[in-house]
């Protein structure tokens, strides 16, 4: 019996270790096919008419320029939006709100992040479209700032159930020592609670915005899709084509290894290394922090 | 110490992984984890497992797999659920996804009949004989091109060569075409809508295949129809093209002249059957080798005069013979 018993546990502890390794496992398959793929690209396409302006493929015009803007702006929008937004709402949860509220709240704000991003994406085509174009006065309402805008409510459930959970768990004695020094409610959270917090709040930021890169449906219905480099302010209120609708609208239509086939998936590399770099910065700014944690504790 | 009552034998490859736990302890946490192991392993089993009813593939004597154009998508779907209520024992699948990818699945070998609202093209043909398939062409139905733009619009009437210069950037406000002091906001479809390349070679380039005009770089993509309709439906600044089939009652069709001082024609049925409408185009049904069985004969029932009453309910053309 004993011995049967370590036997199985021996299984499952295999089993369960084995899954945790498959992830690694995936991810370097999936790299090791992004490069096999993408990375004919550079011998088909010169840099030079890599780092054009015209996105155009079925004439092999293949600037991925206008692409890149595209994402960037789309995203550095959608974090604007979905950074205060996020965060205040984290700090009403944890904060503020009463407890039968908070009961109400986080709950409906988890049901946001389950949302299909196609729902959003229709509301954003038959709500959203008409009402920008009309109230900014705009040529047309299929810009890239109403693409930020459901990016932001995308990323928004990811900013606050992660930083409501850092906030949560920054521990009471903190707070009380705080008013019990006289400081307001604002005051504390503003001067202590925020900063204890810090890195959790950060890491659910960076994972917003990784959330936002990778968006595909929801941008692709509103933002217009047109590759025009995005370089100025105002170019938040003119369409913008980003790189996961360009893959998503076009991978369906290429023929197997041509080198527009390549092009996507070089496309795809640059994405996965963005997003990568996105998680890098999240993992060391909550290493620092915790080590600093430690070294306070200590 | 007995065995836990949910692996009563219903699935003995995973009761081996199942912790036997006390009876009385039900609803514990190692009972909930045993139940939760269980159902991962017996998805994991069930995933693994060889399906047996995976064997509707294109051998099967009463299955058609028909995929492609968008244009064409539902006009196949019309087809095939009046085809299917009259010949019970047949069934048929459409899917959309483009011409390009229907082509391309007929390439591979997965469907029976692919759509295309463009002429294969003649790397598809060297990729598909170098595959050991032989595509062949069967005209199904004829299309049009409406060029749209908001009822609001004073513009309706525009030359091709208006329409190609609107659209490569040459013009970008309404009063340089005679309408009102507004921006125009061009929209197309993405770049693999067959819809797209045939506007593109048959406006933009005005049928010159040495032309290079490009669409203006400004242009919107719009992954749909429906996109590009509830755009023009709601933006007085829009201009749009979708098929003739696909343009509901609300918006307003452009009359267009195949060149100056010629006759500004608007998109009908008549109008694309006498020739007289510039911006019409056949539409193909590709086969792998001449249609044999039950293929042969869905093809030959789509040119009855019962399947063309069809086309022209859905707004498209009927092939006249």
């Amino acid at each position: 019996m004993e011995k049967s018993l370590s036997w199985r546990e021996f299984i499952i502890t295999r089993l369960i270790q084995g899954s945790g390794y498959s992830a690694i496992l995936f991810v370097a398959l999936i790299f090791f096919f992004l490069l096999r793929e993408g990375l004919p690209t550079l011998r088909e396409v010169d840099i030079s008419s890599l780092l054009n302006v015209r996105w155009y493929p079925i004439e092999s015009y293949y600037g991925i320029l206008p692409l890149i803007t595209g994402t960037l702006i789309v995203t550095i929008g959608a974090t604007l939006i979905a950074v205060p937004f996020g965060i205040g709402t984290a700090v009403y949860i944890s904060e503020v709100a009463p407890r039968w509220m908070r009961e109400i709240l986080k709950p409906i704000v988890e049901l946001l992040g389950g949302l299909p991003s196609v729902v959003l994406g229709f509301l954003g085509i038959l709500v959203m479209v008409p009402y920008i174009r009309l109230f900014m006065n705009l040529p047309t309402g299929l810009t890239a700032f109403t693409g930020s805008l459901l990016l932001g409510a995308i990323a928004v459930p990811t900013v606050v159930t992660v930083a409501e959970d850092a906030l949560d768990s920054v521990p009471r004695a903190y707070r009380e020592g705080a008013w019990a020094l006289g400081a307001t409610r604002w005051q504390t959270i503003w001067r202590v609670t925020l900063p204890a917090a810090k890195s959790g709040v950060l890491t659910g930021v960076m994972l917003g915005v990784g959330r936002a890169i990778g968006e595909t449906m929801a941008v692709m219905m509103v933002t217009g899709n047109a590759p025009v480099m995005s370089l100025r302010l105002n170019s938040l209120f003119s369409p913008a084509r980003t790189m996961t609708a360009t893959i998503a609208a076009e991978m369906g239509e290429v023929a197997n290894g041509s080198t527009h086939y390549h092009v996507l998936f070089f496309i795809g590399m640059m994405l996965f290394i963005i997003s990568m770099i996105v998680n890098i910065i999240a993992s060391s700014v909550l290493f620092r922090s915790k080590k600093r944690a430690e070294r306070i504790l200590s | 110490m007995i065995e836990s009552p949910i692996s009563s034998g219903r699935n003995h490859c995973s009761a081996g992984l199942l912790v036997r736990v006390p009876a009385s302890d039900y609803n514990s946490v190692p009972m909930k984890r045993a139940f939760l192991l269980f159902l991962l392993f017996s998805f994991i089993l069930i995933s693994c497992s060889p399906t047996n009813n995976s064997s509707v593939s294109k051998s099967s004597a009463n299955y058609i797999e028909n995929k492609g154009s968008d244009t064409i998508v539902n006009l196949a779907l019309a087809w095939a659920e009046r085809y299917q209520t009259e010949h019970p024992n047949i069934s048929i699948s459409v899917t959309g996804g483009g011409s390009g990818t229907g082509i391309a699945s007929l390439v591979n070998g997965t469907v029976d009949i692919a759509n295309a609202s463009r002429k294969i093209k003649e790397e598809e043909v060297a990729e598909a004989k170098s595959n050991g398939v032989d595509p062949v062409e069967h005209i199904i139905a004829r299309d049009a091109i409406a060029v749209i733009v908001n009822p609001g619009n004073p513009v309706s009437e525009l030359t091709l060569q208006q329409i190609s210069d609107i659209y490569s950037g040459k013009y970008s406000n309404w009063l340089e075409v005679g309408g009102e002091d507004r921006p125009i906001v061009r929209l197309s479809r993405e770049t693999n809508s067959g819809t797209h390349v045939y506007f593109l070679e048959t406006v933009l380039r005005l049928g010159n295949k040495e032309d290079k005009t490009l669409f203006s770089m400004d242009t919107l993509l719009l992954p749909s129809s429906e996109g590009i309709i509830s755009e023009v439906r709601d933006n007085p600044n829009a201009i749009g093209y979708d098929g003739l089939g696909y343009v509901p009652d609300d918006l307003k069709m452009i009359a267009i002249a195949k060149e100056e001082g010629g006759a500004y024609v608007l998109p009908s049925i008549d109008t694309v059957n006498d020739k007289s409408y510039a911006v019409a185009r056949d539409l193909y049904m590709y086969t792998d080798g001449e249609p044999k069985g039950i293929v042969k004969e869905y093809l030959d029932w789509i040119l009855t005069d019962e399947a063309q009453l069809i086309v022209a309910d859905l707004g498209f053309v009927p092939v006249l013979k």
